[in-house]
């Protein structure tokens, strides 16, 4: 690294805010993905204004910035493959605003998701994305992943929620989009091309988001079946009948596997299939939609119904969901966790599909996720040290997304295409989508500074230089 | 061979680590910092790279390594259980044992070293009489913790002149059918909380136990382990262990939150046949639970005034899971009104000897906890470890509340009356 470049930017944000110790390379190499790439400098902003002093800097040097948020990332979207400057932005971490007339929140990006909804819970309102990492990942890694949870099913996910942004584009201008109202309709709608960008084109300073008021009561149901069928079939039943929960989550008999061991709520040991369901609203036609569901789910096969009758109660429910990431290490040390999604009716021809690819190469795949909006986590548990089975698992994740596709369905739902599923990018869409979409980039981000290398397989874009 | 483990002995758990972030959420130095270098995460990575033999990492390792009060929050919710408390301790003494590393020997181990100590205690004759100090072992982590009295700003207990051992027999006999309970009071609780032991040995008394309050007992090693010592932690744990071995105790019972965590669970991970005596290693509101004395008190009358107390919960309580029992004995008491707090669970911010190079990351985590505190209108804050109701106050001073932090002892024998 140019001695030069450190001393510039030293006198953006002072000297305590840059380095190039290897140490901290080392602490800012990694996501989720448990990839390494190392950074050549690590730098920590607060304000908008150095944001855009970093990114002008880094285009003179040719020289890649990376915006980082919790690093928790699943798709290796905050990697610095092409080394170059990692900004990290969780100092910028206040809530400007709450709007309790106008049911708006304005916050910086480096708000933790977890801290905004608790904020403004106080308050009687209620933010809904609810990604499984609300409690340590950022608002701005969420808008730039668009990331999603279990109240989707009802509520929908980030992009629904943000109204406008303020943006420091890849050369360095500062432009706002949208704004604090629920309709706008005043030229191309920037802010949703924003959401979702995964960092490459443009690093958000400022989130307005929409709000909306608090649920009075919710209802939390953990039925166990006697096979993923029936499972599968219930979700169906439900959706067809018109209800909409706030979430419907499954768990299939690998999983079920995994936690039994482990779940403070006994599992029988014929369930082959669990499915959460959590309603919401007014509290006393709860009981209501909650019988509803269950005489619309009984010939499905059911073995067990547990209705949770107090908050601590449900919590012990949401607990089995939770155990699961961590208990699947069990089968297997090496895990390819895939988070594809499918049209919701699709999902019991989705799970065929998937115990064929199982049975077919022989390897354990474990899903769970969000039955309700079609979105199941794939988890092909394997040991990579045995002999063929790298080449094995690329066949094998060819096959889950050509299914997931063939079913017009999707490779990411939630996480992102990153580093990670960048060569998966052509099964799904045609080669002038792509190309439209690399077109923008080229508009935004003509030397390539912002976050090079993630989405697109091919670096035909002009790569960095250092 | 050492007793305490290497770093060499972490490799397996710190390959486990799946780098989700998820002690972000728990770790105080990073909430204080929002810095990867200061989470669980970060340190998990640099002792990796250590491992490797990687080269370069000396300062700043150090100054992350050094960003850690040893608290434990975020193995407790670690999906893989990485002991990263653990593993920073490793590091910390692979540091002072390597010349080449001795950044934190600089600001931390040379603590230890007697003649600098003196130097600079020397000067604060205002705080520590040499009479009193004299009184106070080579070996005490209270002397790693001195150097607090001469920070500026700070609030710090005054050091008794009269120590427990001065105002409590080695032994006192209960009645013949029961058995003899060893305490354990460890420095901060001999020299600056004398009235906590007293309360202790006096609850105890009143049960009909006999107390055995070794003279020969020193410090738990928790500041030592905090700043890297690993010999002096092995001599302190040898000590501890032979100091109980000549009478049969039934349990070896602690007031101090930090002591519990160090002759209770520390020495479990040592190299040594430590288990019989770390089996009888109990904190005073389990034992007093199941010697059911909460139902008792709970039988009491209810005062007519009463003080509202909330409650803090210590790290080495609470990564035990001992949350419950502090609290129902809390409730129990009939001149207290129990009131909860928001981050009770959060850290005070003091950590072995963290607070005395860190002082201004500490007042930041400290400060956390100001805002649920005032919020629950509590006059008290209780809690059942002396180091952090050092710290509590520190803090409750900064932010100019009207709250005393007390032990949870002070309210018991206040119930009880003498
Ligand atoms: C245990 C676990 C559970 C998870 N569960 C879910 C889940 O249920 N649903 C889900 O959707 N995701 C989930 N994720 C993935 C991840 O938490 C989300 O993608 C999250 O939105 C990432 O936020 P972050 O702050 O960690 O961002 P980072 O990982 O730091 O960055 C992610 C991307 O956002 C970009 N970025 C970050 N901040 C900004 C900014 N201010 N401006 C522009 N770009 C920016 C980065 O460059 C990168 O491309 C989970 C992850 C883990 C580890
Ligand atoms: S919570 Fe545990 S596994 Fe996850 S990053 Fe932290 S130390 Fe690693
Ligand atoms: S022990 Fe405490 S301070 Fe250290 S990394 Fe874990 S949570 Fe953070």
């Amino acid at each position: 690294m140019d001695e030069q470049i450190v001393q510039e930017l030293i006198e953006i944000v002072g000297e305590k805010n840059v380095s190039t110790a290897q140490a901290d390379k080392i602490t800012h190499s990694y996501d989720a993905t448990q990839e390494v790439h190392l950074p050549d400098v690590v730098v920590y902003a607060a304000r908008v204004e150095d944001v855009s002093s970093i990114v002008k800097l880094a285009n003179r040097w040719k020289i890649p910035v990376l915006p980082r948020g919790a690093g928790s990332g699943f798709t290796g979207g905050t990697l610095p493959v092409h080394g170059g400057i990692v900004l990290v932005l969780t100092r910028m971490d206040r809530i400007l605003d709450i709007d309790t007339e106008n049911l708006t929140a304005e916050v910086e990006p480096g708000v933790v998701t977890g801290e905004l909804q608790r904020q403004v819970e106080k308050l009687g309102l209620f933010y809904p994305p609810d990604p499984a990492s609300k409690e340590f990942s950022t608002l701005g890694g969420n808008v730039a992943e668009c990331a999603g949870g279990p109240r989707c099913v009802k509520y929908g996910v980030t992009k629904d929620y943000v109204l406008g942004l303020e943006v420091v584009t890849p050369t360095g201008e500062i432009i706002r989009t949208g704004g604090k109202t629920l309709k706008n309709v005043v030229g191309y709608d920037l802010t949703k091309l924003f959401v979702g960008s995964e960092g490459t084109l443009g690093i958000v300073t400022k989130i307005i988001l929409k709000l909306i008021p608090k649920p009075a009561a919710k209802k939390t149901m953990l039925v166990q079946f006697e096979t993923i069928a029936g499972a599968a079939q219930a979700v169906s039943a439900i959706i067809s009948a018109k209800i909409i929960p706030t979430t419907l989550e499954f768990l299939d008999a690998a999983t079920i596997d995994c936690i039994r061991d482990v779940s403070t709520i006994s599992l029988s040991a014929d369930c082959k299939a669990i499915l959460i369901i959590e309603v919401d609203g007014e509290a006393q036609l709860l009981d209501e939609q909650a019988e509803q569901i269950l005489s619309i789910i009984s010939p499905f096969g059911i073995l067990d119904t547990r209705i949770a009758a107090t908050d601590k109660e449900s919590e012990e429910i949401w607990q089995v969901r939770r155990i699961v990431s961590p208990s699947l290490g069990k089968i297997n040390p090496d895990k390819f966790n895939e988070d594809i999604v499918v049209p919701r009716s699709k999902v019991p021809d989705m799970i065929c599909a998937l115990e064929k690819i199982s049975m077919d190469y022989d390897v354990p795949i474990v899903n769970f996720g969000h039955a309700g909006d079609g979105n199941i986590h794939v988890n092909v548990m394997v040991d990579l040290r045995e002999h063929g089975m790298a080449d094995k698992m690329i066949k094998v994740m060819d096959e889950v997304f050509a299914a997931a596709v063939n079913l017009r369905g999707s490779i990411s739902g939630e996480h992102g295409i990153g580093t990670s599923k960048a060569k998966y990018m052509s099964m799904e869409l045609g080669a002038e989508t792509i190309g439209m979409m690399k077109k923008i980039k080229n508009v935004f981000d003509p030397n390539n500074i912002l976050n090079p290398g993630k989405i697109f397989e091919d670096t035909s874009l002009q790569t960095a230089g250092k | 061979m050492s007793k305490n483990k290497r770093l060499q002995d972490f490799e397996k758990v710190i390959h486990e680590c799946v780098k989700c972030g998820v002690c972000q959420v728990h770790c105080p130095t990073y909430q204080a910092e929002k810095k990867e270098g200061a989470v669980a995460r970060g340190k998990i990575a640099l002792a990796a790279a250590l491992l490797e033999g990687q080269a370069g990492l000396e300062e700043r390792l150090q100054e992350d390594i050094s960003m850690c009060l040893m608290c434990g929050s975020c193995v407790d919710k670690c999906p893989k259980k990485v002991p990263t408390n653990e593993i920073v301790g490793a590091v910390r003494r692979e540091i002072t044992e390597n010349q080449g590393l001795s950044r934190i020997g600089k600001t931390v181990s040379t603590l230890l070293g007697s003649k600098v100590l003196m130097k600079t205690l020397s000067k604060s004759g205002a705080v520590l009489s040499p009479l009193v100090l004299k009184k106070i072992p080579e070996t005490s982590g209270l002397r790693l913790r001195f150097p607090l009295a001469l920070m500026k700003d700070r609030t710090v207990p005054k050091i008794a002149y009269r120590n427990l051992f001065d105002r409590i027999p080695e032994y006192t006999e209960g009645d013949s059918d029961k058995p003899i309970i060893g305490f354990f009071a460890g420095c901060s609780i001999t020299y600056a909380y004398p009235e906590i032991g007293e309360h202790m040995v006096a609850i105890l008394k009143r049960m009909g136990y006999s107390v055995y309050l070794p003279r020969s007992q020193k410090c738990c090693g928790i500041p030592a382990l905090s700043s890297g010592d690993g010999k002096l932690v092995e001599k302190l744990s040898e000590a501890n262990v032979a100091a109980f071995a000549d009478k049969d105790v039934q349990y070896i019972i602690t007031a101090c939150a930090s002591c519990n965590g160090g002759i209770g669970e520390y020495y479990k991970t040592m190299k040594a046949d430590y288990g019989d005596f770390t089996a009888k290693v109990i904190d005073f509101s389990v034992f007093l639970q199941q010697q059911g004395l909460f139902e008792q008190l709970a039988g009491m009358d209810k005062w007519p005034e009463r003080v509202k107390v909330t409650y803090h919960d210590p790290c080495h309580l609470k990564t035990q899971g001992i949350t419950k029992e502090p609290r129902q004995l809390l409730q129990a008491l009939p001149n207290v009104d129990f009131v909860e707090m928001d981050h009770a669970s959060s850290c005070c911010g003091l950590g072995g000897t963290f607070s005395v190079y860190h002082y201004d990351v500490s007042k930041a985590i400290g400060a956390r906890k100001i805002p649920g505190l005032k919020e629950s209108g509590a006059s008290r804050i209780a809690t059942g470890c002396p180091g952090c109701i050092m710290q509590l106050q520190d803090s409750i001073n900064h932010a100019g509340l009207q709250v005393k932090a007390v032990h949870i002892l002070d309210l018991l024998a206040q119930a009880l009356g003498k």
